[in-house]
């Protein structure tokens, strides 16, 4: 196997693993990479291996040995690693640089916040309106006592607001920089419309102080870990389903779109479509996410879902790989953690530290750990590969 | 009325800041692609330059500020950014690390919390609604748009810029030495926006976030403007200046970046490339 082959893995092994069928029905396909040889047995098996290792890991090691505390802090960066995959299923399979995965997330997140908001209270007004002096409840609100449509709306309102903005963007052909600038741009007008609406959103502070979820105290350890499991079960079944869209044929179409949209327009297909549904997807991904993290954490407030923390999750799926979807939610996880250890210990330092970590990974890998990974064992493959044909 | 009449001034002084802002990053983003978000650290340490230099003069400041901003600028071109043409989201993420470190470097430098810049006496009073320091901004980035119009039309460096501009490749087979050419546009683009930092010191006080309020409004008019486009980047930053002191006046701050936003989606559905296009044959 050459050198080039494996450069052509590192970017998309799902490709190549096609080559064959494509091959079948396609009889001259011109530049393209030679198909790789069969991969050996463990290899294939190698996925499938990994994520049960993983699922058994998260799902059954990780609750018996951590604390409670760490318990909650892993599913927090298990909330942030499912709008991870959002991210990498729209940049990383789609090309589309979403700089505003935050205001799904934060529209998810507020959802499920005024389902409990207005559960806690019980028929009054929830504790912050009090303060802000609204006297009747708002009818944005009501509807959000019935917890069945809180959680459809943590979904619902995401996906509509991307399915809109993604129909009257990608139809007019705005892309690439362009794309990324609105998103930015609607991260920050959100923040600023949260934060001014302090007796509809509770302004700054966000909505918080919650007791009760489903007849269960949120701040019991027993809830939390069945919040921590439910996240993991959520985050598991996104992925499988990520997973299998883009092996899909949609999947093969968003990957062409990412690497030529025009070519793609060109055979007949509309790349708009497929753009704004994944762009939707990947919202409602994010929405969940949202939802889930506010029991978990207990707020949902504008300094989670800005400019700034929507960057972060951007960063965090570069430094794992965007293009792979273990490695975008990995990057979540890892650098979860990174974040909370560092502020922890130096504070000061921890700007500096992800700011250059994220120069030398743009650098130095911009495929991330993932692609890293991928490339060492392209590598040792293309080795012993040589290896047997000279023996 | 009178109220109306004041969101003039207060409108297209804001106008004047985006616009100098912008200037720099229409031209990096139209010649060379790259998305610097370091950019509003740019205005950061222009802004902070003005309060360095505040006992020795206010005249002072300004070219300082251009000089200090336009070195950054260079530098950060010349080491970093110079890898990555042809990859701008890439860019726009590096840019973002960058602009991380510089912003905690101005927290050690100077302290968290925001300072306060003393304007100079003569720049204080006002002629009927028109406060004079507000004026002076405008008069500012007229200057600026002025010169940057006699650097592009009328000297050898700017003519080789727009054919740079232009056609990249072109341009190289010609003799032109893009490298170089990049690496002033790039300095004159930051420089732009270190003046735009002391602008800014006459109407609020400076911290070391100071960029990112900004920031993001200026690429909002580098996309309505159209990339590497002067005249666009003129009219933008003037209508959405306006704009947004007016939305803030009649419904009220919050709902005023959500209006805005609005605008220029419906804006992106006529003109998806901008007000204006630089005409190419290339696929877009």
């Amino acid at each position: 196997m050459t050198a080039g082959g494996a450069d052509v893995t590192a970017r998309g092994a799902d490709v190549t693993a096609e080559g064959a069928d494509m091959a079948a029905t396609a009889p001259v396909v011109v530049r393209q990479a030679p198909p790789e040889p069969a991969r050996p047995r463990w290899s294939r098996l190698g996925g499938p291996a990994a994520f049960t290792a993983t699922a058994v890991l998260v799902l059954v090691v990780a609750p018996l040995l951590l604390e409670p505390f760490r318990l909650g802090l892993l599913a927090k960066y298990l909330c942030y690693a499912i709008v991870a995959l959002g991210i990498g299923l729209a940049w990383g399979q789609g090309g589309m640089l979403t700089l505003g995965q935050g205001v799904f997330f934060g529209l998810g997140g507020y959802a499920m916040g005024m389902y409990l908001k207005l559960h806690d209270a019980g028929g009054d007004l929830p504790d912050f309106m009090v303060w802000s002096g609204v006297e009747k409840l708002p009818a944005l609100w009501a509807p959000f006592g019935n917890p069945v449509f809180a959680l459809a709306m943590a979904v619902v309102v995401p996906v509509l607001v991307a399915l809109a903005l993604g129909t009257l963007v990608f139809r007019q052909r705005v892309r690439g920089a362009y794309f990324a600038i609105l998103t930015q741009a609607l991260a920050a007008a959100l923040v600023i419309l949260l934060v001014g609406q302090q007796g509809l959103t509770g302004g700054t502070n966000g909505l918080t102080n919650f007791f009760d979820i489903f007849g269960n105290d949120v701040a019991a350890d027993t809830t939390q870990r069945g919040l921590y499991l439910t996240v993991a079960i959520v985050l598991g079944v996104l992925y499988l389903g990520a997973w299998q869209l883009v092996r899909s044929r949609f999947g093969r179409l968003l990957l062409a779109i990412r690497d030529g949209e025009d070519r793609v327009r060109f055979l007949g297909y509309d790349p708009a479509t497929v753009k704004t549904v994944t762009f939707a997807m990947s919202a409602g991904m994010a929405g969940i996410a949202g939802a889930l993290f506010v029991p978990v954490v207990g707020i949902i407030s504008p300094a989670l879902l800005g400019v700034v923390p929507s960057l972060e999750l951007v960063v965090a799926v570069a430094v794992g790989g965007r293009y792979a979807l273990a490695g975008a939610v990995l990057g979540a996880v890892v650098m979860g953690y990174a974040r909370t250890y560092f502020s922890e210990e130096l504070p000061d330092a921890w700007l500096y530290l992800q700011g250059a970590l994220f120069i030398l990974v743009m650098t130095l890998a911009p495929k991330g750990v993932a692609g890293l990974a991928s490339g060492v064992a392209a590598g040792l493959r293309g080795r012993l590969a040589r290896g047997r044909a000279a023996a | 009325m009178g109220g109306a009449l004041n969101q003039l001034p207060i409108g297209l002084s804001i106008g004047a800041v985006l616009l100098l802002i912008a200037l720099g990053l229409t031209f990096t983003f139209g010649q060379m692609g790259v998305i610097n978000m370091a950019h509003g650290e740019f205005i950061m340490a222009g802004a902070y330059t003005a309060y360095l230099l505040q006992d020795v003069g206010f005249p002072i400041a300004l070219p300082a500020a251009f000089l200090v901003a336009g070195l950054m600028g260079l530098a950060l071109e010349r080491v970093a950014i110079r890898h990555f043409y042809g990859r701008p989201l890439d860019t726009l993420l590096l840019t973002w690390g960058v602009s991380l470190v510089l912003q905690q470097a101005a927290r050690d430098l100077f302290g968290a919390p925001n300072v306060q810049v003393v304007s100079p006496g003569w720049l204080r009073g006002s002629v009927g609604v028109l406060p004079y320091n507000r004026l002076f901004i405008m008069l500012l980035a007229a200057l600026s748009v002025v010169a940057i119009w006699a650097y592009l039309n009328r000297s050898a460096p700017g003519r080789r810029m727009r054919a740079v501009m232009q056609n990249r490749g072109l341009a190289a087979t010609t003799g032109i030495d893009t490298g170089r050419v990049d690496g002033l546009t790039f300095f004159i683009g930051s420089g732009l926006a270190g003046v735009a930092g002391v602008a800014l010191t006459l109407i609020g006080p400076v911290g070391p976030t100071l960029g990112t309020y900004y920031i993001v409004d200026a690429f909002l008019v580098v996309v309505a403007g159209g990339l590497g486009q002067l005249k666009g980047a003129v009219l933008a930053a003037a209508g959405l200046g306006l704009l947004n002191s007016y939305a803030e006046f009649w419904t009220n701050a919050s709902l005023a970046k959500v209006i805005v936003f609005v605008a220029i989606i419906g804006f992106l559905q006529f003109r998806p490339q901008g007000l204006f296009v630089l005409r190419s044959r290339a696929l877009t």
